[in-house]
């Protein structure tokens, strides 16, 4: 009887008070295997945001965060029995990390109603939220990359690069192929000639690559590179004394890693970003101060400031302000994976509101709509100081060419549309 | 000079630099299968755990401190000391020479006489369980490798200035050579030197060719197998170690660099799985051949990347018209 009464005493006060879940955000990390030395600050930057969203704030509109993380070590497999394991748990939204996730999770996700953002990789053409109703892949793509290199070497060259020659050394896999229609299709815009040099995976032996260039004499060279490949070029490229101001990386090819190992011949050397680098931004010291000095940061927390850590607490950052916005269309503060879809789908991040998080200049400004999941495309410059061991942004957030990407973006995914008879999901 | 022929002999000479590294790699794989007829897949892995030893050594920075902090509670990362490359290098032989006597007293002695295929699934097992360590030891980030005599004298990279000048003015056209291939092909000849040296003229060394003959016949004149391995593998230890060096100083030391190994299978195919120099001429065959196939065949006609793709298929060329290698011993079952 005791036992009875107790347990309707219990029944009773958990249906009188409302019980609040945690928002919960996958990290699907690469802490190991051939390119855990990018994964692990990406993955702290991640959780460091959140865990500082708790302490300072008591997590976002008074419901605590909670990052589940599972390891892939960047094998697609691995990627799905960690999206299958994690989806029951009430996930929010998912960062796959890898393109080849992406891949597979782009239908999963969308059967299961659960959002996913691919923040600088990805399926490009994922960018068209009519098609893509679960992807988003803000602020920027691959193909804004490739144009956001060329409007940057326009801009070095006086608006001009008739009868310049861009080479292109690039991961000979389907990422790094993504940007060869752009560059194409902007090589006949602006008459340069554009040259392709596919390095096979992983890339630990670049001379055939390097030497082609010493022979053909490029004027700028862009590289989609990944992993080991980026430190070797860097270092070939060195090697050959190719300029390496003239030698622009792709995001992926921008972190301390791809440029500490050849020392100070990597001076000089830029890459293309859609946030900020470094750590004199305001957040940094909440992060100091919440996180890192209360000993709760991810990992041993001497990775603040660096480009990967910046970028994954740049990802939380976007996923908290679309709760936000979710919670303020819905009413409700423990939202749904539907729910924070609308809000991704509604987002908007303007500078005073980059400002207002510590982050001020940190990233462009950009709004994300039902047709539009990948913003405008916004693309940085910034350079490597080797003595100095750090990078620096040299150019604001500019546009990148939407009305080649628009094109290209539109022709990709009505391709995807068909093969999956997918219909409009903006009427 | 004729620019294409200029050319062609630059990527020819570049071809044999790569090979050089590529043997480097492969000269391991040979030492251990010759000895004891295990395919070591845990060669690559041996390699990154000998680079990410030397550079933790020469940084002070203590081994398993993730660990230690987060059992004790403690904040230690670094002795705060900086150990000379050459006391480093020292160290790490000793470290490798550690990891020989344990491989073989915790793993080969208790499989003794097992099919060859047990033995190789217990080198992948074993690699997976080194680069576990490796990580739990030194940290997953990237690290520079610099290996120096005294300050300013460090392992050179770029182009070797002195034979651009010169060809220039001989030829019209300066070639290019990396320095680091120049350094990595002297260090390759030393090290076979040595090798044929030692397994000619030391006692050690003749006990190791007689074990690598026949273990049995080698047993029954009171040669320790046991010994003998140990030494096999210590020796595979310290070519890895110098194949990192040579590879972590162009790249980082970094977890893939365990993938080198992916460029000796070609070599060790080509040039047979019981030969040095069998290893060498594999490695300047591959080396050549995929450079002068991309240069004039692939970067031209098939856009290019083919080095990978081509490197196996002129291995197995040579594998359908000689099974056994270049300079592998011919296997002649009797009935």
């Amino acid at each position: 009887m005791k036992y009875k009464l107790g347990t309707m005493a219990v029944a009773t006060m958990m249906a009188a008070s409302p019980v609040m879940a945690d928002l919960v955000f996958p990290s699907l990390s690469y802490r190991t295997g051939p390119y855990a030395a990018g994964g692990i600050p990406f993955a702290d930057g991640y959780a460091d945001y959140f865990t500082m969203l708790n302490a300072r704030d008591g997590g976002i509109g008074g419901v605590m965060t909670k990052v589940l993380e599972c390891e892939t070590g960047y094998n697609t497999e691995k990627g799905v029995e960690c999206y299958e394991s994690t989806k029951g748990e009430g996930s929010l939204v998912y960062q796959p990390l890898s393109t080849g996730i992406t891949y597979q999770l782009i239908p999963k996700t969308t059967a299961d109603n659960i959002p996913m953002h691919t923040m600088g990789y990805g399926r490009t053409s994922a960018a068209n939220g009519d098609v893509f109703s679960h992807t988003f892949n803000y602020p920027a793509n691959y193909w804004n990359g490739a144009s956001g290199a060329v409007n940057y070497l326009l801009n070095e060259n006086g608006g001009s690069l008739e009868g310049k020659k861009i080479a292109l050394v690039y991961h000979n896999s389907a990422y790094g192929k993504e940007p060869i229609r752009t560059l194409t299709e902007l090589s006949k815009k602006h008459g340069f000639e554009f040259k392709e040099v596919p390095v096979d995976h992983p890339g630990q032996e670049q001379k055939s690559q390097w030497l082609q260039i010493r022979r053909d004499k490029p004027d700028y060279v862009i590289m989609y590179g990944w992993g080991v490949m980026n430190q070797v070029a860097v270092q070939e490229a060195a090697n050959i004394r190719f300029p390496m101001e003239n030698f622009i990386g792709i995001w992926w090819s921008g972190s301390e890693n791809d440029v500490l190992a050849a020392g100070d011949a990597a001076n000089g050397y830029k890459a293309l970003t859609f946030h900020g680098v470094g750590d004199d931004f305001p957040v940094f010291d909440d992060i100091k101060k919440h996180v890192v000095d209360a000993g709760n940061a991810a990992g041993a927390g001497d990775q603040i400031g660096t480009v990967l850590y910046n970028r994954g607490l740049y990802a939380a950052m976007l996923a908290a302000e679309a709760v936000k916005t979710a919670q303020e269309i819905h009413g409700v503060a423990d939202i749904t994976a539907a729910q924070m879809r609308d809000g991704m789908e509604a987002l908007s991040i303007t500078e005073e509101k980059m400002a207002a998080l510590g982050l001020p200049n940190f990233g462009p400004s950009f709004d994300v709509s039902c047709a539009n999941h990948g913003g405008e495309g916004y693309v940085g410059v910034t350079q490597w100081d080797a003595s100095a061991k750090s990078w620096s942004l040299i150019s604001d957030f500019a546009p990148s060419d939407m009305d080649v990407i628009g094109a290209l973006v539109a022709e990709d995914s009505a391709a995807y549309a068909a093969e999956n008879n997918i219909e409009s999901s903006c009427k | 000079m004729n620019e294409q022929l200029a050319f062609t002999i630059e990527v020819f000479a570049n071809g044999l630099m790569a090979g050089v590294l590529y043997a480097l790699v492969a000269l391991g794989f040979v030492l251990i299968y010759k000895a004891s007829g295990i395919f070591n897949y845990a060669q690559g892995v041996m390699a990154l755990f000998a680079a990410m030893t030397l550079v933790g050594i020469q940084n002070g920075q203590v081994p398993f401190a993730h660990l230690i902090n987060a059992i004790f509670g403690t904040e230690i990362h670094h002795f705060g000391w900086h150990v000379h490359s050459f006391l480093a290098i020292l160290l790490t032989v000793v470290v490798m020479i550690a990891l020989a006597w344990m491989v073989q007293q915790f793993v080969f002695k208790h499989l003794v006489g097992q099919e060859p295929i047990i033995l190789f699934m217990a080198t992948i097992g074993l690699a997976y369980f080194l680069e576990g360590v490796a990580d739990l030891m030194w940290g997953s980030e990237l690290k520079a490798l610099n290996v120096c005599a005294a300050e300013g004298a460090c392992l050179p990279q770029g182009m070797n200035l002195w034979l651009e000048g010169t060809t220039y003015e001989a030829l019209g056209y300066g070639f290019f050579i990396d320095n680091l291939d120049i350094v990595a092909t002297i260090v390759a000849a030393v090290l076979v030197a040595g090798l044929i040296m030692f397994a000619q003229y030391t006692k050690q060394g003749r006990a190791m060719r007689a074990v690598a003959d026949d273990h049995q016949a080698a047993l029954s004149v009171g040669v320790s197998l046991n010994f003998i391995w140990v030494l096999v593998w210590s020796l595979a230890g310290f070519v890895a170690l110098v194949a990192g060096i040579m590879w972590g100083a162009k790249s980082g030391v970094q977890f893939s660099l365990s993938l080198i190994a992916l460029k000796a299978l070609p070599v060790l195919m080509l040039g047979g799985f019981t030969s040095i120099p069998g290893a060498i001429v594999g490695g300047l065959i591959i080396g050549v051949g995929e450079k002068l196939f991309e240069f004039l065949i692939g970067a031209p006609f098939l856009g290019g990347a083919t080095e990978n793709w081509f490197a196996y298929m002129l291995a197995l060329v040579f594998l359908v018209f000689r099974p056994q290698g270049l300079f592998g011993e011919k296997i002649i079952e009797r009935v």
